[in-house]
């Protein structure tokens, strides 16, 4: 059959900086053609070019076989070219109508027509698979439903070409699974669906063709079938990926370090209670929202709660972040762009923020300490960066979380609480943040690891506490980690049964 | 692909920093220029000094301003609060009676106590009150504005005491080798705020609180004390200001300080201090302080346009500089 979208050796370079060079691709009707690669491979420059918000500096376009050039992203829209963008662009104060028909509003006698434009979302968030009510504010669904909509406003245009960029990012398996059902939906339809996405599992699962970009270069396109998701990191990373993990240091004692005992917090979390030892690296499992982030929170000091914290057999209470790390504890946020760092200042103030009481003599900052604490950062924690001068903001996800991992490990702490450790960090970084918790807990430090990657757990972790729902649902210990006792825990249901509950056979 | 892109940007950047440090330096020369051509008076040593000296307490304002504003705050009261440390300083001289040097420093000593307490009054109230800055200092201009006017029963205080008024003379048109005390002083202000915003962990966690205050919060910054005390630093520099102002007049009324918090932030804004925070710029606040007193001093001594319109002209430079700043910002 004719491809929708054909791209011809494309190339683009910025100044004098070639970002992508001479990459082919078609999109056929009724197939979905992942594209994979490490962060920076080029991925959402070629995206943003298909989809006609930039324009190639090489190579041609063709439409449905016509050689074709977008003048930007509406004309690409016009001819059936929409893009689901990776974060949520939605107007929160405005009804989920509101916002599918924003800019489009549907009107008659030159008043809007609220009636029709809500009869239309019922209509089409039905034909998705959901039950979302088109009256409600934006800024009281959940991110799933959040995406949900903006699939729902790509979708509102007649579509031949559908570009999914990173969906999966903020979604529980559950809800994955549902994105799952509109993406085959959209397959029996005709309509093709370019699929972005580091995660190789649901790239198995969900594509028939698979794009392998590195470095800027087209490595491979290769059908799915027979191709696995160890072979497909192999291809994007380009050496060896077997050993992900590192071995699990067997300094695991049985000294209990950090005891927490019935802590509530308010709309979040109810009546927590679990330990953790000296040198051990202790997973927080459960689907977003589950409350394990307040709970981490609320325990050092961040966020109020109540319950019991003791720190080596001695009743403590953390009024703030700073008293947490004064006793030892340090708390990486998810929210590293947000809550980790200031972007818009550069390495060197990033890195001394929390500790900067070590770089005082007297009054004063010593700046010629803070340069050499930064040699060392850029040193030990391996980051990549072109300037010293540059500004957190323009370092990869991945170095923006080394830089996070080296400001806090200033403090020298005890305790490391890491959420998240590598969402958005590319494959090559992931190994090296593993090694480097791996690394703490051989040195008797205690990790804990929260995180919604349940591989990430079960590879990482010396026993895994799952939270459902604000409470805690119970514990793996290391012998049974696996995937399906997780997910269990996580949902109550198991993990087989969870793909029904979504296709909607329970 | 990130690492390319961000590699010219890098480049760009670095150069458009520089410019948005140096634009207002590069503006002042210009002024200059411009007002050499205007007027041969103008480039005298006498009048430069002249406008330097009258720039003093916008000035000394305008450095605490910056670090309100740097930390992501704002201080509309200064004015008021200019008046009425101004008003409170002038009757407790008065109550005093004495025309010696002890009496003098007991009344500075109360009007830099009232000033830091009002920006107390300031910062407590935006930090535990949770308001936003703009509207706590807007009901406390209103506030120290009426306390002042009340004060003063809608008429003037004035310093009674002659002796003493001879004695305070010369903080204002003294001078120290050649230089007026009101540049020095100011300097120094300015020398000293430079060294807290640039040298010290609490300069460090004012930008840090100013560029996000989550990540502050995360990173242990006690952020309640850092915002309070941009508030009580402001205060004092208020109180500062006024110490070299009573001399010049003697005397406080219910229009004194009018209009001087919009100088204030229009001095730091032209500067380059981001409005937003996260960004402070001290020497840049000096400069802009002297623009706006240069460009009233060059508007006096051309005839293009009335005097009248000084104001004007002032409102009309802090919509350009931010035009300025979000093209500059805009080019990154």
């Amino acid at each position: 059959m004719d491809s929708v979208l054909r791209a011809e050796n494309i190339s683009k370079s910025f100044g004098p900086n070639e970002v992508l060079s001479g990459i082919s691709i078609d999109l056929k009707p009724g197939e979905v053609h992942a594209v994979i690669g490490e962060n920076g491979a080029g991925k959402s420059t070629l995206m943003r070019i298909l989809s006609g918000h930039i324009a190639p500096s090489k190579g041609n376009l063709h439409f449905q076989g016509q050689p074709i050039t977008f003048s930007g992203p509406v004309d690409a829209e016009n001819h059936g070219i929409v893009l689901v963008h990776q974060e949520i662009l939605l107007a929160p104060d405005l009804t989920v109508a509101q916002n599918l028909f924003l800019g489009r509003e549907i009107k008659r006698f030159g008043f809007v027509d609220d009636r029709t434009m809500r009869e239309r979302t019922r209509g089409i968030l039905a034909e998705l698979g959901t039950r979302i009510d088109p009256d409600i504010e934006v800024r009281r669904l959940s991110i799933a439903d959040r995406q949900l909509v903006q699939i729902a406003r790509a979708l509102l245009v007649p579509h031949k070409l559908v570009a999914f960029d990173e969906p999966t990012a903020v979604l529980t398996p559950i809800e994955a699974e549902s994105l799952f059902a509109i993406i085959r939906k959209l397959r029996e339809h005709g309509v093709a669906v370019l699929y972005i996405s580091h995660r190789l599992n649901e790239v198995k699962a969900i594509a028939d063709r698979v794009t392998v970009l590195r470095d800027g270069r087209h490595i491979t396109t290769r059908d799915m079938e027979g191709l696995e998701p160890l072979e497909m990191a192999r291809l994007m990373v380009g050496r060896d990926m077997s050993k992900l993990y590192p071995d699990k240091p067997a300094t695991a004692s049985d000294q209990v370090i950090l005891t927490v005992s019935d802590m509530a917090v308010p709309d979040y979390v109810e009546n927590a209670s679990f330990t953790l030892k000296r040198g051990e690296i202790l997973g927080f499992g459960g689907l977003i929202g589950a409350g394990r982030t307040e709970l981490f929170e609320a325990i050092v000091g961040l966020r109020s709660g109540h319950g019991t914290v003791t720190l080596d057999g001695k009743s403590v209470h953390f009024r703030d972040a700073r008293e947490a790390m004064a006793a030892g504890i340090v708390y990486l946020s998810e929210d590293r762009k947000g809550k980790g760092l200031l972007l818009q200042q550069n390495l060197r103030v990033n890195l001394s923020l929390a500790a900067l009481d070590k770089f005082t003599r007297g009054s004063f900052i010593d700046v010629g300490a803070e340069e050499k604490a930064l040699d060392g950062a850029i040193k030990d924690f391996d980051i990549r960066t072109r300037a010293r001068d540059l500004l957190a903001g323009q370092l990869s996800g991945g170095n923006q979380q080394k830089l996070l991992l080296a400001k806090m490990m200033l403090l020298n702490p005890r305790i490391i609480i890491i959420d998240e450790p590598t969402r958005g960090v590319d494959i090559g970084t992931k190994e090296q943040i593993y090694r480097f918790i791996a690394g703490l807990a051989e040195n008797g430090l205690s990790v804990i690891v929260i995180s919604s990657e349940m591989q990430e757990l079960i590879g990482l972790c010396h026993r895994v506490v799952v939270m459902r729902n604000g409470r805690i649902a119970g514990e793996v210990p290391q012998a049974d980690l696996s995937e399906d006792s997780i997910v269990y825990l996580a949902t109550g249901v198991h993990e087989e049964r969870a793909a029904e509950i979504a296709a909607g056979h329970a | 692909m990130t690492e390319t892109v961000l590699r010219t940007g890098a480049e760009k950047r670095k150069f458009n920093i520089d410019m948005r440090a140096l634009s207002p330096f590069i503006a002042l020369i210009a002024l200059a220029i411009a007002g050499a051509l205007i007027n041969p008076d103008f480039l005298t040593a006498s009048n430069l000094l002249n406008v330097v000296t009258r720039s003093a307490f916008i000035a000394i304002i305008a450095v605490g301003a910056t670090f309100v504003i740097a930390g992501g705050g704002l201080d509309l009261s200064v004015g008021s609060m200019a008046a009425l440390t101004a008003g409170v300083m002038i009757l407790t001289l008065n109550s005093l009676g004495a025309g010696d040097m002890g009496t003098l420093a007991l009344g500075m000593l109360a009007a830099i106590a009232l000033s830091a307490a009002c920006g107390l009054a300031n910062g407590l109230i935006v930090t535990f009150g949770r308001i936003e800055p703009f509207i706590v200092t807007l009901g406390t201009m209103g506030i120290y504005r009426s306390l002042v006017i009340w004060l003063a029963a809608g008429g003037t205080i004035t310093m009674r005491n002659f002796e003493l008024r001879e004695l305070y003379r010369p903080v204002y048109f003294g001078s120290v080798f050649g230089i007026p005390v009101p540049i020095i002083a100011f300097l120094v202000v300015a020398a000293i705020g430079a060294l807290i915003l640039y040298r010290t962990s609490f300069g460090r966690h004012v930008v840090a609180l100013g560029s996000n205050e989550d990540v502050a919060r995360y990173s242990g910054v006690p952020i309640w004390r850092v915002r309070t005390l941009t508030y009580i630093i402001q205060g004092i520099c208020v109180g500062i200001a006024v110490l070299v102002y009573v001399p010049r007049l003697g005397s406080a009324t219910p229009t004194t300080g009018l209009l001087w918090e919009l100088q204030a932030i229009t001095a730091v804004v032209i500067g380059g201090t981001a409005l937003k925070g996260g960004v402070g710029r001290i020497w840049g606040t000096v400069v802009g302080a002297i623009i706006l007193e240069l460009v009233a001093n060059i508007m006096v001594l051309s005839n293009f346009v009335s005097e009248f319109l000084v104001g004007a002209v002032q409102g009309a430079i802090i919509i350009i500089a931010m035009l300025l700043q979000r093209s500059v910002h805009r080019g990154r």
